[in-house]
């Protein structure tokens, strides 16, 4: 499995993208679970992060099968400005 | 070279193609009576410090995905209207350009609208981050926790586009 990490949570778990050992069957869930026992500082953005899957955005219960390409992405701030543009 | 409608690009961002892009008369929908430019900028302040210059990051796929969400979204609320929008990556400056939106329609109130529209969706939606680098340190802006179905964060981004 495919992790793509942006933002602060890439600097947290040290890589933009890594390679995750998980065991069929498998969502998105479990995926973010062997992240954060690899790299517990990603922990706190459970509550926050959002999701994807091979492109698309997607639920923690989203099944992955070996070979997707799973994201986690720290809450956005495109645009012009966060909260007072 | 053809200008696409979106665009998530590390170029500088250039105003007049996209008014161009969107102002041109087509066929089967009625001609433009209106055009609205909106260009966000990077401020030299944020929260009280003074700003150097930012980063900004994107999932860039998933990005041009909800930027073509945000068209489909925006065209559902105001038919008649056309919209690009194209969003900066990479290191800017103060000053520099991070975000151009252009609307068209026969009328000014719909591009008004969906000029609104678009800004509130892409902060809600679209995985861009922002890196403030200021005197003395650095950090990671967040504001929204990216969901496209959050229903009642689009009825908010469709009140403030309202007014």
């Amino acid at each position: 499995m495919t992790v793509r990490l942006f933002a602060r949570l890439r600097e947290l778990a040290g890589a933009g993208e890594l390679v995750l050992e998980v065991a069929a069957p498998a969502t998105v869930a479990d995926v973010w679970a062997a992240l954060a026992a690899a790299h517990p500082a990603v922990a706190p953005y459970e509550r926050t992060m959002s999701c994807a899957v091979n492109e698309e955005y997607a639920r923690l219960t989203t099944g992955v099968r070996a070979g997707d390409d799973v994201a986690f992405l720290p809450p956005v701030s495109g645009g012009a400005g966060a909260s007072d543009a | 070279m053809t200008v696409p409608m979106i665009a998530v690009t590390g170029a500088v961002l250039e105003v007049a193609p996209l008014a161009a892009l969107v102002s041109t008369a087509s066929s089967g929908r009625p001609g433009p009576g209106a055009l609205t430019t909106f260009v966000g900028l990077v401020r030299d302040h944020h929260q009280g410090r003074e700003v150097t210059h930012l980063e900004y990051e994107a999932y860039v796929p998933l990005a041009e995905k909800a930027l073509a969400r945000i068209l489909a979204e925006a065209a559902a609320e105001w038919p008649d209207a056309r919209l690009a929008i194209h969003h900066r990556t990479g290191r800017l400056g103060i000053g520099e350009a991070s975000v151009v939106i252009a609307a068209a329609s026969p009328h000014r109130a719909d591009a008004y609208a969906a000029s609104r529209y678009a800004i509130e969706r892409i902060k809600q939606i679209v995985p861009v981050w922002k890196h403030e680098y200021f005197a003395g340190g650095d950090a990671w802006v967040e504001g929204a926790t990216a969901d496209p179905d959050d229903e009642a964060a689009r009825a908010a981004a469709l009140a403030i586009a309202r007014g």
